[in-house]
């Protein structure tokens, strides 16, 4: 506090790096904004000056569109379906497994443990196309169950816990078992509640994956009863006829929802994201 | 500690039939914490790889009234004669070259910026990290027509601050193509980088820093010897992460070129898309596969082997 007032010099030096880089975060933000309310054709006209900015004759037309030509309504169903199911299948399997490898002791532990780190570098790319060989074989292509499966156990998710856990004084949890507690019962009852930021760092991180995730749903569906979002923007933007307007209208309702919640808990966010780097 | 721990339940060696009961239950019952993760484990992630693996030496097709057969090293040898394949390795090559120094080092600005201590810095942050909440295909979407060759805004902004000297084609053109992706790319997650390395700044021990000022050292000195040897690792991290990112890339050229013009912006998994989906030849996808995961592998080994040397 002292050294800042000490140091004007520096704060303006801050600020001004702070608005220069905020102006090129919020300049392509501000442009979809005013280009989804304005005619599509003057999208593109309009966008090479200031004019790119100002909402001329604005409308919800493109708004409108976007629902009713793009079928928004049902990829946000989609989407909400995959990640919501994803984020809690995800959290429910992964926690009781991060707890056992920091609880327990049971044969066979620590070569387990080195398994779920080996695991973690293996990214999901390197098994998409033999999982679409397998669920095609199986007819679950264009099925929720393909999209979501797939994601619900991660190892790095695993390790989050572990290592939470780990980290978590057992006092509370020896005082239940004492008193005749079984496991599972200390798990859910007690550990869980203790828990709560891992379960929020991994359920953000999950969420933010899940409802992002592009290449899986263009490889495992081509029906849009179970499109998702993202693959959703990538067709819609070449379904003729291209309207520049109605596209950003389209992109900009698919922002909406996880900005909204980024909004409401910014803190959140932020510190899962700061604590997935935790690592290492 | 008095308690015994449940830990050491299994190494308590004891013959009374009753304390046996409990020694087992531990066992039994981790099992069942464990049950559910390894199942989805090995069937979704473990399995898969090892037929990747396998199909990888086959001439395995998704649907093929064919026989598959073993074909050795043939499906790799083909993929390294395959100039498309060259290209998007090489073109992930150039992005992860260009991106990962640029995108680091500005993900450090934007930390050291929004970790001072000014009013409304938790807003600039929330701008900065925007992005990376909005998703790429948004934000792919948005600067396709951000970077529109005649009227876009970043031209715009180019004639006015050139007097229309510089007017590149963007995505039009096999020089620039991939300069856009690495634009929005770093724009839209450089975010990402930046709230993990702020972490790291705020374990900066702060007595370390206010002894170094009280021993006159300049605020460049200040950086270099106290700030960045406590984030070493995590700068590690960040860099490794990013590098991956780099050979992961997919999502923006999916949307925004589909690897073109001429393969200028082609990469390894749009490649891994295009040989496994569209044209179906899954054992060749495999390959591609096993050389990505080889890629990823030694890229996170080279990581771990240099956070190690530290600590």
């Amino acid at each position: 506090m002292i050294r800042s007032q000490h140091r004007p010099r520096r704060r303006v030096l801050t600020y001004a790096g702070l608005c220069v880089a905020a102006l090129a975060f919020l300049g392509p933000l501000l442009f979809m904004i005013v280009g989804a309310l304005k005619p599509g054709n003057r999208v593109l006209t309009e966008s090479a000056s200031w004019k790119a900015f100002v909402p001329t004759s604005p409308s919800t037309h493109n708004f409108q569109q976007a629902v009713d030509r793009g079928s928004f309504l049902l990829l946000l169903r989609n989407s909400l379906i995959v990640s919501s199911i994803t984020v809690v299948l995800g959290l429910v399997v992964n926690s009781p497994f991060g707890y056992a490898l920091a609880r327990f002791r049971f044969r066979g532990r620590r070569a387990l443990l080195m398994a779920v780190i080996a695991l973690t570098i293996v990214p999901f790319q390197a098994v998409a196309i033999p999982l679409l060989y397998l669920m095609s074989g199986w007819g679950w292509r264009n099925t929720f169950t393909a999209l979501i499966v797939p994601f619900v156990a991660n190892p790095f998710f695993i390790y989050l816990f572990y290592s939470f856990f780990l980290n978590l004084p057992r006092e509370l949890e020896e005082a239940a078992r004492i008193d005749g507690a079984r496991q599972g019962r200390i798990f859910i009852s007690i550990a869980v509640p203790l828990a709560r930021p891992a379960f929020a760092t991994v359920g953000i991180l999950a969420f933010l994956a899940s409802w992002g995730e592009l290449l899986w749903p263009a490889l495992i569906t081509d029906d849009i009863n179970v499109r998702t979002l993202p693959l959703g923007i990538s067709v819609f933007r070449s379904v003729p006829p291209i309207d520049q307007g109605v596209i950003l209208a389209f992109v900009l309702l698919a922002a909406l929802p996880t900005l909204a919640l980024f909004v409401a808990l910014q803190r959140h966010f932020i510190a899962s994201v700061a604590r997935s780097g935790i690592k290492g | 500690m008095i308690l015994t721990p449940t830990t050491s339940n299994t190494s308590v060696r004891t013959d009374e039939p009753g304390r046996r009961r409990r020694r087992r239950r531990p066992q039994l019952s981790s099992w069942l914490f464990l049950a559910p993760g390894l199942v989805f484990l090995a069937v979704f992630l473990a399995v898969p790889f090892a037929i990747a693996v396998r199909l990888s030496f086959t001439n395995q097709r998704l649907s093929s009234p064919l026989p598959r057969r073993s074909v050795g090293w043939e499906n790799y040898r083909a993929l390294w004669h395959d100039a498309a394949f060259r290209r998007a390795l090489t073109n992930n090559l150039i992005f992860a070259a260009v991106v990962v120094p640029v995108q680091t080092g500005l993900a450090l600005v934007l930390a050291l910026l929004v970790n001072q201590k000014v009013r409304f810095v938790r807003f600039f942050r929330a701008v900065f990290f925007a992005p990376v909440v909005m998703g790429i295909a948004v934000a792919s979407s948005v600067w396709f027509l951000l970077f529109d060759r005649q009227n876009g805004l970043v031209n715009g902004a180019l004639d006015l601050v050139t007097f229309g000297h510089v007017h590149p084609q963007w995505l039009q053109s096999t020089h620039t193509s991939l300069i856009a992706i690495m634009i929005v790319s770093i724009w839209a997650s450089v975010g990402f980088q930046m709230v993990i390395l702020l972490a790291g700044l705020q374990d900066v021990a702060a007595d370390l820093l206010e002894a170094a000022e009280v021993d006159g050292a300049t605020p460049l000195q200040r950086f270099r010897h106290v700030t960045v040897p406590s984030i070493r690792n995590t700068l590690v991290f960040v860099v490794t992460m990013t590098t991956i990112f780099a050979f992961r890339l997919f999502d923006q050229v999916y949307i925004m070129t589909q690897g073109g013009p001429l393969g200028s912006t082609d990469t390894v998994l749009l490649e891994l898309v295009k040989v496994g989906y569209e044209r179906q030849q899954v054992a060749r996808a495999c390959a591609i596969s096993v050389v990505f995961f080889l890629i990823v592998t030694a890229i996170t080994v080279v990581q771990r082997a240099l956070v190690k040397e530290r600590t």
